[in-house]
């Protein structure tokens, strides 16, 4: 299995878990009400987040999306400070500024996320810049939905960090939906894939579902990225359990389409290679399992229990 | 002492702080060794620095200040510049909503010391898509700083302040002034962001204005002058921070104002101008406030209609009458 250690391969199945957990966690806090606004969930598309992120280094960054708790868990935020960010908290992230379309960890290369569908792709060709000009060997991981990829940034950020050679993975997470647009509605292609090649750069599509086959898409777009060889497109094709966002019951899929996905679902699909091939014991799974549960727990302590920023606080941080 | 252009102004700025900084570096659309930027203030630096650090772009506006956003997050100080203000309206969301929030959303963990250069104005006939002034949209947009240089000695002194500062800067140049010729001194100055300059004492009437309508003013002061009318020229030379202060207080000593900008009179830079002055100061004042700025029309081609909606220094000068 790619020569990954045991413990990189529990590694990202503990994250895939914390995700899962955290984002069924958030679902039942908005239930109760103490979830102000919104909430775009990525439970489903797990193997995106992780198998990107464990291609990268701490050092790394990315940049995220309004979908992007399991991004920015995946790079190593903490789940507390997410969680708390998530109910406008003062110990969020972002001090309760940002919300869960928001995030961003600068301590750990998470760049933030960006409400603006496909606005984060030049900011992280930016990034790639920015490395390029101090002559470090980082990456910019840049993640974006389907729907990212009709926008004219798209096409701008791509070719500017192809043609000047950026180090920079642009990640599509095709969840087939952009909000309740069917992908066959607004692109006359199945492969987003398919446009790298007007780029002059590589273009993959991944099975999206498979935590290592992300995982090693991403290795080899690093590696091609840390060498000055420049940018790779990878297409995960996927699916996003709840609707687009809280108010959304996803009414618009078809019944068999949902459980097709459900059937592959990305943490159960894992959960059997590791106890086929990776010598897990089911005990040991069962270990993380609760270990994860804990940690998610923990966090829900940590935000409910945490203050609210003080009202004149909306004053600060607008100029450096 | 020496006198140079405002283009050579800015050019300065720009080579000494990349020269002492080497996390400066510039891009845009034209601005490498093959054009020297469309108004060549560019011209010569690529030479000096190289193309890595004087990058020639695609024609993406959207994403020269995009990529710009997310190299100034990254531990850079880019320079963008946007080859004519009216094309700054491509790069809006990465300006508006990018640039000048991130620091604020994430809850002050980004810096974003971003630079965008862009000429505004009218006055050499090239119709509504390369004159427009649109100073005023970004004033609308917290998170962003934004600069209006009258004079080749504040190009300079604004722009060095504007490159080693930490936040967003929409600075705007005026075509017209490239080639005014200003004192500037050889040795080492940065004007500090938000600090207007009384460019002309005066006693009678406070004239507010900016860009390239501050030579206007000054010489309808002139002109004043020989009728016995004092006026006094104010230039805020930075609309974000507004250095409501120092308006105030000519205010205070002429009791008149008259704010001249090259904008559309609805919603521009002297419509603010003037309700900070009605909403703080109005007790001062002998007579109501007077703006001299555009029609809402957008900017016409042939030499008569365009000079029909720039004003000039009569318009100044009917505006002070009518209150003096």
């Amino acid at each position: 299995m790619l020569n990954l250690t045991k413990e990189k391969l529990i590694e990202m199945y503990r994250k895939m878990l914390e995700i899962r957990l955290f984002e069924e966690k958030v679902f039942e806090l908005y239930a109760q009400n103490l979830v102000p606004g919104t909430i775009h969930l990525y439970t489903g598309q797990e193997a995106v987040a992780v198998g990107v992120c464990s291609a990268l280094r701490k050092d790394d960054y990315i940049t995220s999306t309004h979908r992007g708790h399991g991004h920015c868990i995946a790079k190593g935020a903490e789940l507390k400070r997410v969680m708390a960010e998530i109910l406008g908290k003062r110990t969020g992230y972002c001090k309760g500024k940002g919300g869960s379309m928001h995030i961003a960890d600068f301590s750990v290369g998470v760049l933030g996320a960006t409400a603006v569908v496909g606005a984060g792709i030049p900011i992280a060709a930016g990034a790639g810049l920015s490395i390029k000009l101090r002559r470090t060997d980082q990456v910019a991981a840049c993640f974006f939905g389907d729907g990212a990829s009709n926008q004219g940034t798209f096409h701008e950020g791509i070719n500017m960090a192809a043609v000047w050679k950026l180090p920079v993975i642009f990640v599509c997470e095709n969840n087939l939906y952009a909000m309740g647009t069917r992908q066959s509605l607004v692109m006359a292609i199945e492969n987003i894939a398919d446009r790298a090649s007007a780029y002059g750069i590589p273009g993959v599509a991944v099975d999206g579902n498979d935590v290592l086959a992300v995982y090693e898409a991403a290795v080899k777009a690093v590696e091609r990225a840390r060498k000055g060889e420049g940018p790779t497109l990878i297409e995960c094709k996927t699916y996003r359990y709840r609707g687009h966002s809280r108010v959304d019951p996803a009414r618009y899929r078809p019944k068999e389409e949902v459980e097709a996905w459900l059937a592959k679902d990305p943490i159960k699909r894992f959960r059997e290679r590791l106890l086929q091939t990776a010598s897990l014991t089911d005990a040991e799974l069962r270990q993380i399992e609760e270990e994860a549960s804990a940690k998610v727990e923990e966090a829900v302590k940590f935000a409910i229990e945490s203050p609210h920023p003080a009202p004149e606080e909306a004053l600060e941080d607008v100029y450096a | 002492m020496r006198k140079i252009t405002y283009r050579e102004a800015l050019r300065e700025a720009l080579r000494e702080e990349m020269r002492k900084d080497p996390a400066v570096f510039l891009l845009g659309e034209d601005i490498g060794r093959y054009w020297g930027g469309a108004f060549k203030v560019t011209d010569g630096l690529a030479e000096e620095f190289g193309d890595e650090r004087v990058r020639d772009t695609p024609i993406s506006e959207s994403a020269i200040v995009g990529v710009a956003v997310g190299a100034a997050i990254t531990g850079m100080r880019p320079v963008a510049e946007i080859m004519f203000g009216d094309l700054v309206a491509l790069a809006m969301d990465q300006i508006a909503n990018q640039a000048a929030k991130l620091r604020y959303m994430f809850g002050g963990q980004a810096k974003v010391p971003l630079v965008i250069r862009t000429p505004f104005g009218a006055g050499v006939n090239i119709a509504a898509h390369h004159s427009q002034s649109l100073e005023a949209w970004f004033m609308h947009v917290p998170g962003l700083y934004v600069a209006v240089p009258s004079t080749p000695y504040d190009a300079k002194g604004l722009l060095k302040s504007a490159i080693r500062g930490n936040n967003p800067v929409l600075f705007c140049e005026h075509k017209l002034l490239y080639p005014i010729e200003g004192e500037v001194p050889e040795e080492e100055y940065t004007i500090p962001f938000g600090v207007a300059d009384i460019k002309k004492e005066g006693e009678d009437v406070t004239v507010v204005a900016t860009l390239y309508m501050v030579h206007k003013a000054l010489k309808a002061a002139k002109e004043l002058e020989a009728e016995g009318i004092s006026a006094e020229v104010v230039d805020p030379r930075t609309l974000t921070p507004l250095d409501k202060e120092a308006i105030i207080a000519s205010v205070k000593k002429t009791g008149r104002l008259v704010v001249v900008s090259e904008d559309c009179k609805t919603a521009g830079v002297s419509a603010e101008i003037a309700a900070v002055v009605a909403e703080e100061a109005i007790d001062y004042l002998d007579a109501p406030i007077k703006r001299v700025a555009e029609p809402d029309t957008p900017i016409p081609f042939s030499p008569p209609l365009e000079q029909y909606v720039i004003s000039d220094e009569k318009a100044i000068i009917r505006a002070v009458k009518e209150i003096v």
